[in-house]
């Protein structure tokens, strides 16, 4: 039994311990977030204003030619981006988990993109991509003087190269979450299927799919992740370019906080994006809650 | 379990197509999947003239170690022509503080949360794990006014506490997990002998905690050093770190592009995480899943 006093020496020291957390939840988070709010309700230019003017900020932003092509480019990244790279890092990983000889090495191959920053893969893209220097210029060169890759400098193409470059460097973080999954699953399932003369394939795509749930559930909410936050790819890549062809949400928040001067407007876009992120998380967030003691132990 | 495969059922001693299926689709991904890092290496050793005859897939003809100097030493970034060392040395000053600090605090926060439990903790540790998705724009305008009242603003020290801010869910998040699986027991028996608040977690706790210490490690190197944005606002002229001084050697030259000194410079950016990936094999993947659970 505790004594009194002692108890509240014992909750003394553990708040104190945990007092960094609280300042930066409360001031680092809350306070961050509510005070972006506040701008994005105001007419603040370079400096936030106490005035209110309503939604007048929103109403401007959703009128903007800009930010509209920039959430209409973001929709089309985030549909092909997580589709693609889902798709290709599942199919990976079932083809290594064929028993297959220097799967370590493959392993190894196909993550490393993910170690390295989307500025510097971004910018080894942009160079790859480059008509007048890369792949076009290489086979031109090569004797197919009329051959055309030059998606990079075409306003209605770019975007996809954005999604090939990024598809190339998450792939393999999909591939790993699998891998973990198929390996988890039992192997009485195979010589089941097998009796039943069921083929490998409809095994995968019939049995192991849904029993992947929460390595796909997991590498949909980490890809989606970093669809909202697509920035250094499209600035390494693009900057936006062709024209304003490629340009993302976050890019326009930071245009218009760093570079234009208009931080109410650039806080009205990021408030809009906090609540797609939290409509996409919260479904997720519930399930989670909901599933006591999984990854109690992780 | 671990060996629960197809193709331990249907073992042959010649390949069979699908067995030639298989490698075929697997060598070709792997050949898409390394070529962009080919091209990157054999670019960075041949000299401009070569460059410009045009294929990019094939193998130096005279080699060169010429680019790699000139990214290291004397690249431009628009304003100055010094190359990108002294972005190597910030990013490597930004990054041991920016992975000390997150992991101790973490580490803290998770051995508080799972063995201490104050009351209300498990709110306070429920919208730090709601923070982990709020777009980085959202806090960023707000952060940078916190940190200029505070005279932090474009600082090494600002820029620490930025990645502190923004790694401290992870970072908790990591340590909670990890120390709930440590037996309660273990900590009461700890306290019975009259360990303190501060004793239990130095004496007991961190020398257990080594090998999520060397996950959390990994993580937080490989993310700071491969950040972009944040050191972008928040770490000002004299601290920009290696990934902003590229881009800017890359995309803010003018006249002729130097593209072999361009991919020399982004190796030498990717350098640091990628040795640690090769290195670290099987725990980076732990570290991806450890960091896939956020939320």
């Amino acid at each position: 039994m505790k004594t009194k006093p002692n108890h509240w020496k014992k909750q003394a020291t553990s708040w104190a311990a945990l007092l960094p957390m609280a300042l930066i939840v409360v001031v680092g988070y809350l306070g961050t977030v509510l005070w972006t709010l506040k701008i994005s309700v105001s007419s603040s230019r370079t400096f936030p204003t106490n005035d209110f003017v309503g939604l007048t900020q929103y109403l401007r932003l959703f009128g903007n030619d800009r930010w509209l092509l920039s959430l209409h480019n973001l929709a089309v990244y985030g549909v092909l981006f997580i589709a693609a790279t889902m798709l290709i890092g599942f199919l990976l990983a079932v083809f290594i988990d064929q028993k297959v000889k220097g799967e370590g090495v493959l392993r190894t191959i196909f993550l490393y993109p993910y170690a390295m920053s989307f500025v510097a893969t971004g910018l080894a893209w942009q160079w790859m991509l480059n008509p007048e220097a890369g792949i076009q210029h290489a086979v031109r060169k090569a004797g197919f003087a009329d051959f055309r890759f030059d998606w990079i400098a075409d306003q209605d193409m770019a975007i996809y190269t954005i999604i090939i470059a990024t598809v190339w460097q998450a792939s393999g973080l999909v591939m790993a979450l699998m891998l973990a999954g198929l390996r988890g699953i039992d192997g009485e399932i195979w010589k089941s299927a097998r009796i039943d003369g069921i083929p490998a394939w409809r095994v995968y795509v019939s049995i192991m799919l849904p029993m992947l749930g929460p390595s796909v559930a997991t590498a949909f909410v980490l890809l989606s992740t970093a669809v909202i936050k697509l920035f250094d790819a499209v600035v390494a890549m693009t900057q936006g370019g062709p024209g304003i062809a490629t340009e993302v949400p976050t890019k326009f928040i930071m245009d218009h906080l760093f570079g234009r001067a208009n931080i109410a407007l650039a806080s009205a876009g990021s408030v809009v994006m906090l609540l797609t992120v939290l409509a996409l998380v919260a479904p997720y967030l519930y399930a989670r809650s909901h599933a006591t003691g999984y990854r109690e132990g992780a | 379990m671990s060996h629960s495969t197809a193709a331990t059922l249907r073992i042959r001693k010649l390949p069979s197509p699908a067995r030639i299926g298989v490698y075929a689709f697997l060598i070709s991904a792997a050949a898409f999947f390394v070529l962009p890092l080919y091209i990157m290496l054999v670019t960075s050793v041949k000299s401009m003239e070569e460059i410009q005859l045009g294929n990019i897939f094939a193998l130096p003809i005279s080699f060169t170690i010429e680019p790699w100097r000139a990214a290291w030493s004397s690249a431009c970034t628009g304003v100055a022509c010094e190359g990108i060392r002294g972005g190597f040395l910030n990013s490597l000053a930004i990054t041991i503080p920016s992975t000390i600090l997150p992991i101790l605090f973490g580490a803290l926060n998770g051995y508080a949360l799972s063995f201490w439990r104050p009351r209300g903790a498990n709110l306070l540790f429920a919208v730090l794990m709601m923070g982990a998705f709020i777009p980085v724009q959202v806090m960023m305008f707000p952060l940078v006014r916190i940190l200029a009242m505070l005279g932090l603003f474009s600082s090494l020290p600002g820029i620490v506490l930025v990645h502190l801010v923004f790694s401290m869910p992870v970072m908790t998040l990591l340590f909670r997990n990890y120390y709930a699986s440590i037996p309660q027991e273990l900590f009461k028996a700890a306290r019975i002998d009259g360990g303190g608040f501060l004793r239990i977690f130095f004496q007991l706790m961190l020398p257990m905690s080594v090998p999520i210490i060397i996950v959390a490690t990994i993580m937080q190197v490989t993310g700071v050093w491969n950040d972009y944005i944040l050191g972008l606002v928040f770490a000002g002229r004299d601290n920009l770190p290696m990934t902003v001084q590229l881009n800017n050697v890359i995309n803010t030259t003018t006249g002729v592009r130097l593209y072999n000194v361009n991919m020399a410079a982004t190796i030498l950016t990717s350098l640091a995480p990628l040795t640690i990936y090769f290195i670290s094999g099987r725990w980076f993947v732990r570290g991806i899943a450890a960091g896939a659970v956020k939320g």
